[in-house]
């Protein structure tokens, strides 16, 4: 479900759910969403002892393993105030709409859980909701050419579709061109890429092969996970196809205007 | 139909590397998937009618004994005769019972996914009755000795030239086979001497609406007709799920069925059918038997986070959506029903043990929930599946993980418990992985990690998290 619908006051400053995996693998990913919420005039709070939301235990069935991280980051994040602005789909979807599974037989937990998951926003859904998705000046001097992988969480949880693309064209230089079936998973989905991991690579290869069709120099996409297994897939390739996330590559280009002015 | 659901990856692993199979499996997507979004997207209410489907299935299987009493009594109304069957055994059982009753010779089928569980046509044919499967797909299927790959294309996976090969007594092997039309007259020939000389039909259901007590038949080939028409006995089989309320009801539901499952507005047929031949009728069957199935689906009923399996109508919109049922085909779920939806009712219908791989054989992607005409939220009853195997948390029986899964994901909570252990558990990992590491990437990592290597390289862990470089960053804003 979407928290895009009624119309909002500009927040000045959020709280930064950095997921574990941008905290470990991929920290520039943070780096580059404090830097663009920073270009549009939100500052930024870190929790500082926060990790995980608890889903890579809940997908792989181990939910008294989740329940405790999960409550872990109920107590920490609800002590903030203000929006709370996520790189991930996945994470969002996490805590937004798998929560309430999780914590179904917990009714405080879960009233809590929802306090917190109404102030939650994924990055794209952010920018697009508080500044829209023109909001941002981009630049890139050579002539790039980009396509943006729909991520499913961020797609079909959070109903973020178009808007990450909008947000790309919106750059000055850059040409985006279209991907035949965006909208289809990757195949990473956490622990199924590992345990199932021919089918994983079946899958994979398809969007590679998509991805290469379609003439674009650099694929971009919204969630860790996908950019990993995009970006291992095309590495083992030898494919000089770039694939980064959507903050990162935004921060990149914000960067490209500033400085040619 | 005997589970084999424990061969999942074996099976998936040769499926995926059978180039004529992927190709295809392609047109599962080209044809049905942009077929059902075609249709989706000319029907102005679409969205409305998926949630009245789901709220006339949801009504209904909440007061399914009610409807299931309702429907008996018209389907005698109507001077036919109800059979409630409690597994497959029973239900092969009575229906040969039926033949032999009524001095039967020839029994011809129109398609059914309930008669595959019931394993039937190979139970009658075994008890002497010339069982012959007239749907198209269902013909080919059943002269290759094989089960079906898709809930409604069951031949889906077959090139032409294996067509050829059942169908065509003079096809001479390396040569160029006959074109599709051809095929099918050949397959039309061969069926019509046997419509002529059955004497009983067994069809499915697509509905019973329990009001009338009569049955609707989706179907594009007409055999369906001729079924519901010539022999002097009819015997339909039904799982105890396929019912609707009232006529109105079923008209909502045909319009999703027909537009998920193939992309028509309308099949070429829908037959209805509301008990054998009236006195005053000059055709149809003599006796009108209908069969309905538990066969397990007690166990969905009973169930309150799983019962939504039962509003599911067949059409086979979530395989034709899900990217592992694309490359894994139909058979490596080792059962009747494939895909996201079998994935969800064979490890129920057949005991959790024997499924264990299926709740896991998805990227919970979702596309399955988006694409089922009543909404069935797919990725949710996944994730309860995965927990009933993990844990063990509805029935202790039902825990398949193992003890090294088991103490990974203690391990991985204990490092999620405080930020302190959480940072030492990176550098641990960054630690670990250095002698794997090259230019900041990992070709080839030792387990758990390995199955992610073997086809992908992965992305060093950093040396400095995030926190560490927020620390230095102006975090004020720029107010």
């Amino acid at each position: 479900m979407s928290n895009l619908e009624d119309t909002p006051t500009k927040p000045d400053k959020v709280t930064l759910f950095s997921t574990c995996m941008v905290e470990q693998v991929a920290p520039e990913v943070g780096r580059s969403v404090i830097e663009v919420l920073d270009l549009l005039g939100v500052g930024i709070e870190y929790v500082d002892d926060q990790t995980c939301c608890g889903q890579p235990a809940f997908n792989s069935g181990f939910r008294s393993e989740a329940r405790p991280v999960a409550a872990r980051f109920i107590d920490l994040f609800e002590k903030t105030a203000g929006p709370i602005v996520v790189p991930s789909g996945s994470c969002a979807a996490m805590v937004r709409n798998y929560y309430s599974q999780l914590f179904r037989d917990e009714p405080d937990l879960k009233t809590r859980a929802k306090a917190v998951s109404e102030r939650l926003f994924e990055f794209n859904e952010f920018v697009a909701k508080f500044f829209g998705t023109n909001a941002l000046k981009g630049q890139f001097s050579r002539s790039n050419t980009a396509t943006y992988h729909k991520c499913c969480h961020l797609l079909r949880e959070i109903e973020i579709d178009e808007e990450p693309i909008q947000m790309l064209e919106n750059i000055d230089g850059l040409e985006v061109v279209p991907l035949e079936r965006a909208d289809v998973c990757c195949g990473f989905g956490g622990s199924f890429s590992v345990k199932m991991a021919d089918i994983s690579t079946a899958i994979l290869d398809e969007k590679l092969d998509y991805i290469e069709q379609s003439g674009a120099d650099t694929v971009v996409a919204a969630d860790t996970g996908c950019v990993f297994q995009m970006q291992g897939g095309m590495r083992r390739r030898g494919s000089s196809v770039r694939v980064v996330h959507i903050a990162e590559f935004l921060a990149e280009s914000a960067k490209n205007a500033g400085a040619g002015k | 139909m005997k589970p084999v659901t424990i061969n999942f990856r074996d099976k998936a692993s040769q499926t995926i590397s059978d180039e004529q199979i992927q190709q295809s499996l392609e047109h599962v997507y080209t044809g049905f998937f942009k077929g059902r979004l075609a249709a989706a997207s000319e029907t102005d209410n679409w969205e409305a009618l998926r949630s009245k489907g789901k709220a006339i299935k949801d009504h209904t299987i909440a007061n399914l004994d009610y409807y299931l009493d309702l429907l008996a009594t018209n389907v005698e109304k109507a001077g036919g005769k109800i059979h409630f069957a409690s597994d497959a055994a029973e239900a092969r059982k009575l229906i040969i019972g039926l033949a032999k009753n009524c001095e039967v010779k020839t029994v011809i089928k129109s398609k059914s996914m309930v008669s595959e569980e019931m394993g039937l046509a190979e139970a009658m044919n075994d008890a002497g009755f010339e069982t012959v499967e007239t749907d198209l797909g269902e013909y080919i299927i059943q002269l290759a000795e094989e089960t079906p790959y898709h809930l409604i294309a069951p031949a889906v996976h077959k090139s032409r030239t294996e067509v050829a090969k059942l169908l065509d007594r003079s096809y001479q092997p390396g040569s160029e086979p006959p074109d599709a039309t051809e095929l099918t007259m050949m397959a039309r020939e061969q069926l019509r001497d046997v419509f002529r000389r059955a004497d009983m039909s067994v069809t499915g259901a697509n509905f019973a609406v329990a009001e009338s007590g009569s049955i609707a038949l989706v179907t594009n080939e007409g055999n369906g007709r001729m079924s519901t028409s010539v022999p002097r006995v009819h015997v339909a089989v039904m799982g105890m799920e396929k019912i609707v309320p009232s006529i109105q009801d079923l008209s909502t539901m045909l319009r999703i069925l027909i537009r998920s499952a193939t992309g028509q507005r309308i099949s070429t047929y829908v037959t209805m059918v509301n008990g054998p031949r009236k006195q005053d009728e000059e055709e149809g069957p003599e006796e009108f038997h209908l069969v309905v199935l538990n066969n397990g689906r007690d166990k969905l009923l009973s169930d309150i986070y799983m019962r939504e399996a039962l509003n599911c109508i067949r059409c086979g919109a979530c395989l034709n959506a899900c990217p592992v049922y694309r490359k894994v085909g139909g058979h490596a779920y080792g059962w009747v029903y494939p895909g996201p939806i079998g994935a969800l009712v064979s490890p129920v219908l057949t005991g959790l043990k024997d499924g264990k791989n299926l709740p896991n054989a998805s990227s919970l992607c979702g596309a399955c929930h988006d694409a089922c005409p009543v909404k069935i939220d797919i990725p949710r009853m996944l994730l309860e599946l995965r927990w009933r195997t993990a844990e063990g948390e509805k029935d202790p029986k039902e825990k398949s993980s193992s003890m090294a899964e088991r103490l990974v994901w203690k391990s991985w909570r204990i490092g999620m418990m405080g930020r302190k252990r959480f940072d030492l558990g990176s550098r641990i990992a960054g630690w670990t992985l250095r002698p794997f590491t090259s230019n900041g990437w990992i070709s080839k990592a030792p387990p758990p990690v390995g199955g992610w290597t073997s086809s992908r390289d992965f992305p060093a862990v950093s040396t400095r998290s995030l926190k560490s470089f927020v620390k230095s960053m102006k975090l004020g804003g720029g107010k």
